[in-house]
């Protein structure tokens, strides 16, 4: 299919519901506990009546509208309906905070928010007199809404109905709408996560969007008959382009959860083809591997390591390139049928061929390990000023240090500094009210990634790490702190790490324990505790974080080892403004935040004394004091 | 069976005149005395030992009592045996949960919807024609109205034995929705209950009252103040199995008879505020 300038997201989707038609499955909900097909007609209809039910509301080319809400059809059509009427889509995390929600829908001037229920409503009744451009909160859900009765209050139904009236009038408005477009306009505001400062919207056109999805269709192409799992936030790009960008563009069936506990559960019944997702979702499969292997059987357990010991081997060799002998090949069949196989089907990765993770480092441990289980796992570089990706590795061509090569249309470049420079149609227009970022990120059609990396000799992008993240060591070394930091998280006993050392004379970490599979080892030991804090100063536990240390110390410089470290009181928490919404570690802020521990730990200190008072998402506050003690790494 | 008639909103539901239990020589209850209205909450509370659980297996039909009536829908139902009431629209919930620990949650709910059943043990041993169509309507209400509403979805499969108690206390509530009643009996539904818990099992009895679809009568005996205090249409005092006074909770908080005997202190209220 060519992408002309002309081309917008309205206008595909026009054309591949009227080739679909009836025929054809775009979306599927689990809901009741069944799965309930969703037609390309029924999908166009639906979105028809919710664009001219916007319209009827009052909306005009280039309104915002903000969308927030669990992942199921009626967001996906909320959004179609939003561009369709050539108004501009917004989408919100749904667990924002209040203050988030208020910042954004005040900032993008938002006009009709679509909410799922009762929780999304409520959010946004609160901020609704502080956002004076907003006219309408829309919600499908009707569980709890029984007493909500202000009058800027609509139904989906309701706003479908008004569709359905308008239509009568005007027959022919919705596809005069979306023959209007052009694939310059703005398509999607999207709020960038932001690990320094408040969320900065990018714009995001129709082409940008289109040409993305199209580049990375032709490296690794998916069929129509292919099915995709939605669960990951919308406001989240990589969503975006796997749902909106190459979904549309190639018509597979997306597959709606029925809940976000359901999720995984849901993977596996469906089987996707393609799937992509932030790293924690990779090492969350990891953990719960682990975890189940330390509680198998002798037997079971017995197996797995024959299997995995061939798994590593023969990915090692593919990895090199190296051919694989016959007999390596012969075990990897056997591993295959006696653990892989269903390893794979238990995560949901059995008809897997290309699962790609990006949006922040994973580490080399976890790599390796999908690929001995014959997971093609790739990894992708981007970020939403390309409307999702730029960079991803190509089959056959995996290195685990590396994200790949440049997409077609896509150029990258390292300038003097060592930034990461891209252009390509999918470079996006420029922040929304904010032309000082937009100049210091687009100079002459270059994006500024503010991202340091290099070329390697196979022509790889090699990403360091943020240009401010990265650390200079004592022996002058420039080091990354992710590199350490993803290495610890694939001790299945660690949910989060934070390692600290610009400038200093050693390196130090902060630790955050996963409390299911710590609790549960602690249970197996007989040792008492009431609560994560509790548990998480237990001599016992430091013994066993302090283990995991050295484990991830090993085979590093001196100067890149972690000296000493110390088990944090409480999670790492986005609620808190401590982690992004997709979960990358906010360092400045918790270097501030957690001053003294920072402080004790470079110090002859071996407790730090906290006092400090948490809040509940709730608004309830108490009090913590608590020490903690900060633990030395004896050299061996 | 009593033959019922139709009882309208704030119509008496069901009727306590005068209840006389006892136990060899221990007076569980004398002479109680209670009203409650179609569509209302109606909380019991009391201290231990008040005689509240014996009140509610009186009312559904565990306990015969000595002396006096029980009238459901104006109708005297003091010698119909629990499951013929449960066929009145009468469901209950226990203070300590009596769940099938080895069926699934489903299984579970689907046993409560048992008296719906027309099919006999012949045409229910072979899934087909009427009997297979009965059972598809009956687990479409379970999917739809029970496991939707209490959220447990993501559950649905799992023995009830092997999850935490708070799940195990709403699939409860589940099973005893299945018999789609009138009248709800609640004995301690939040008791062993973490703080988020409760939010949320108080929130599904609004809903189950309140919500179109269910209007269900409530007959709540719970011992957390904040929750009975918020909930409740009126409030019934028992102590030593004699009522103290039933009224608004607003009543009940200022009577000083019910302070001395019962709550002891005035802030004893806001256990969970």
């Amino acid at each position: 299919m060519e992408i002309t300038k002309e081309l917008t997201i309205p206008k595909l989707f026009f054309q591949q519901a009227q080739a679909f038609g009836d025929d054809r499955i775009a979306m599927r909900e689990k809901e009741f506990g069944i799965w309930c097909p969703i037609t390309w007609k029924q999908y166009f209809e639906e979105v028809k009546y919710i664009t001219l039910g916007l319209v009827s509301l009052g909306l005009e080319e280039g309104d915002k509208v903000a969308m927030i809400g669990d992942n199921r059809p009626e967001g996906l059509w909320a959004e179609m309906a939003a561009l369709c009427a050539r108004g501009v889509g917004v989408w919100l995390f749904q667990e924002s905070l209040i203050d988030e929600v208020r910042y954004i829908i005040d900032h993008s001037d938002t006009k009709f928010l679509f909410g799922e229920g009762q929780e999304e409503v409520d959010k946004a009744l609160s901020i609704f007199h502080e956002c004076p451009k907003l006219k309408k909160i829309i919600w499908d859900d009707p569980k709890g809404m029984r007493n909500y009765d202000e009058d800027f209050l609509i139904s989906l139904k309701e706003v479908q109905q008004l569709g359905r009236e308008l239509d009568l009038k005007q027959p022919q408005l919705f596809e005069d709408l979306i023959a209007k477009g052009h694939g310059e306009e703005v398509a999607l505001l999207f709020y960038t996560s932001g690990t320094t400062s408040l969320p900065k919207g990018a714009l995001l056109s129709h082409n940008n969007m289109l040409t993305m999805g199209r580049s990375l269709m032709t490296v690794d192409p998916c069929l129509a008959t292919d099915d995709y799992v939605s669960y990951l936030p919308f406001a989240w790009i990589g969503e975006q382009m796997m749902s909106i960008s190459c979904g549309l563009q190639i018509g597979y069936t997306i597959n709606f959860p029925e809940g976000t506990e359901t999720a995984q559960e849901n993977i596996r019944e469906i089987g996707p083809h393609v799937m992509f997702a932030p790293p924690r979702m990779y090492e969350q499969m990891t953990r719960s591997v682990q975890v189940k292997y330390l509680d198998a059987t002798w037997l079971k357990r017995k197996f797995y390591e024959f299997a995995s010991a061939v798994g590593y081997r023969v990915a090692d060799l593919k990895f090199s390139k190296t051919p694989v002998p016959w007999y390596w090949s012969l075990l990897s069949g056997l591993a295959h049928i006696t653990v892989h196989k269903k390893l794979k089907d238990h995560l949901g990765l059995s008809r897997v061929r290309n699962a790609y993770t990006g949006g922040a480092a994973m580490g080399p441990d976890h790599f390796r390990f999908f690929h001995a289980m014959g997971v093609n796992l790739k990894q992708i570089y981007g970020q939403t000023e390309v409307a999702g990706i730029s960079v991803v590795h190509r089959s056959g061509e995996i290195k685990f240090d590396t994200v790949g090569k440049a997409i077609p249309g896509t150029e990258i470049q390292i300038t003097s500094e060592g930034e990461i420079i891209t252009k390509s149609p999918s470079v996006f227009l420029g922040y929304f009210k904010n032309p000082e970022a937009t100049a210091k990120a687009l100079i002459d059609g270059w994006l500024h990634s503010d991202d340091r990396g290099f070329i390697d000799d196979d022509g790889h992008l090699v990403v360091f790490d943020r240009t401010k993240d990265v650390f200079t060591l004592r022996d002058g070394k420039p080091f990354s702190p992710q590199y350490l930091e993803t290495r610890l998280k694939f001790s299945p006993y660690i949910k989060d790490a934070w390692v600290i050392g610009n400038e200093r004379d050693y390196i130090t970490a902060v630790m955050c324990i996963d409390y299911a599979v710590v609790g549960k080892w602690a249970d197996e030991k007989k040792i008492n505790y009431t609560s994560y804090h509790e548990l998480s100063q237990q001599s016992a536990i430091y013994d066993l974080v302090e283990a995991q240390i050295r484990q991830a110390n090993k085979d590093l410089p001196e100067a890149a080892r972690i000296a000493k470290f110390t088990n944090l009181y409480k999670e790492l928490d986005a609620d808190d403004d401590e982690l992004t919404r997709t979960r990358k570690l906010r360092r400045a802020f918790v270097e501030k935040r957690y001053e003294d521990i920072v402080k004790a730990l470079y110090s002859d200190n071996d407790i730090v004394h906290i006092d400090t008072t948490i809040k509940y998402e709730d608004g309830r506050e108490s009090k913590i004091r608590t020490d903690m003690t900060i633990r030395k790494i004896a050299r061996t | 069976m009593v033959a019922v008639s139709e009882i309208k909103e704030g119509d008496v539901l069901l009727e306590l005149e005068d209840i006389h239990m006892y136990f060899g020589k221990v007076n569980a209850l004398s002479g109680v005395s209670l009203k409650i209205r179609k569509g209302e909450i109606h909380s019991v509370i009391g201290p231990n030992g008040a005689g509240k659980t014996v009140m509610m297996n009186c009312v559904n039909g565990l306990y015969h009592p000595q002396k006096g009536d029980i009238r459901y829908k104006g109708e005297r139902v003091n010698h119909v045996s629990p499951h013929d009431r449960a066929k009145l629209g009468m469901a209950r919930t226990f203070q300590k949960v009596e769940v099938f620990g080895g069926l699934t949650v489903l299984d579970n709910i689907r046993l409560g919807r048992h008296i719906h059943y027309k099919s006999g043990i012949l045409s229910g041993s072979v899934y087909f024609g009427k009997t297979k169509k009965e059972e598809i309507e009956h687990r479409t209400f379970i999917e739809d109205e029970i496991i939707d509403l209490l959220e447990i979805e993501h559950i649905r499969n799992k023995p009830v034995g092997m999850l935490p108690y708070g799940m195990q206390k709403r699939v409860e509530l589940g099973r005893a929705l299945a018999l789609e009643p009138e009248l709800l009996i609640l004995d301690e539904p939040l008791a062993g209950l973490n703080l988020e818990e409760v939010e949320e099992m108080a929130r599904f009895i609004l809903d189950v009252n309140e919500e179109k679809r269910w209007q269900v009568t409530c007959l709540l005996v719970e011992h957390d103040m904040g929750v009975v205090m918020d909930l409740s249409d009126r409030v019934f005092v028992l102590n030593f199995g004699n009522m103290i006074m039933d009224g608004t909770p607003q009543e009940v908080q200022s009577s000083q008879e019910v302070i001395k005997a019962y709550l002891g202190e005035e802030d004893l209220y806001a256990t969970r505020a």
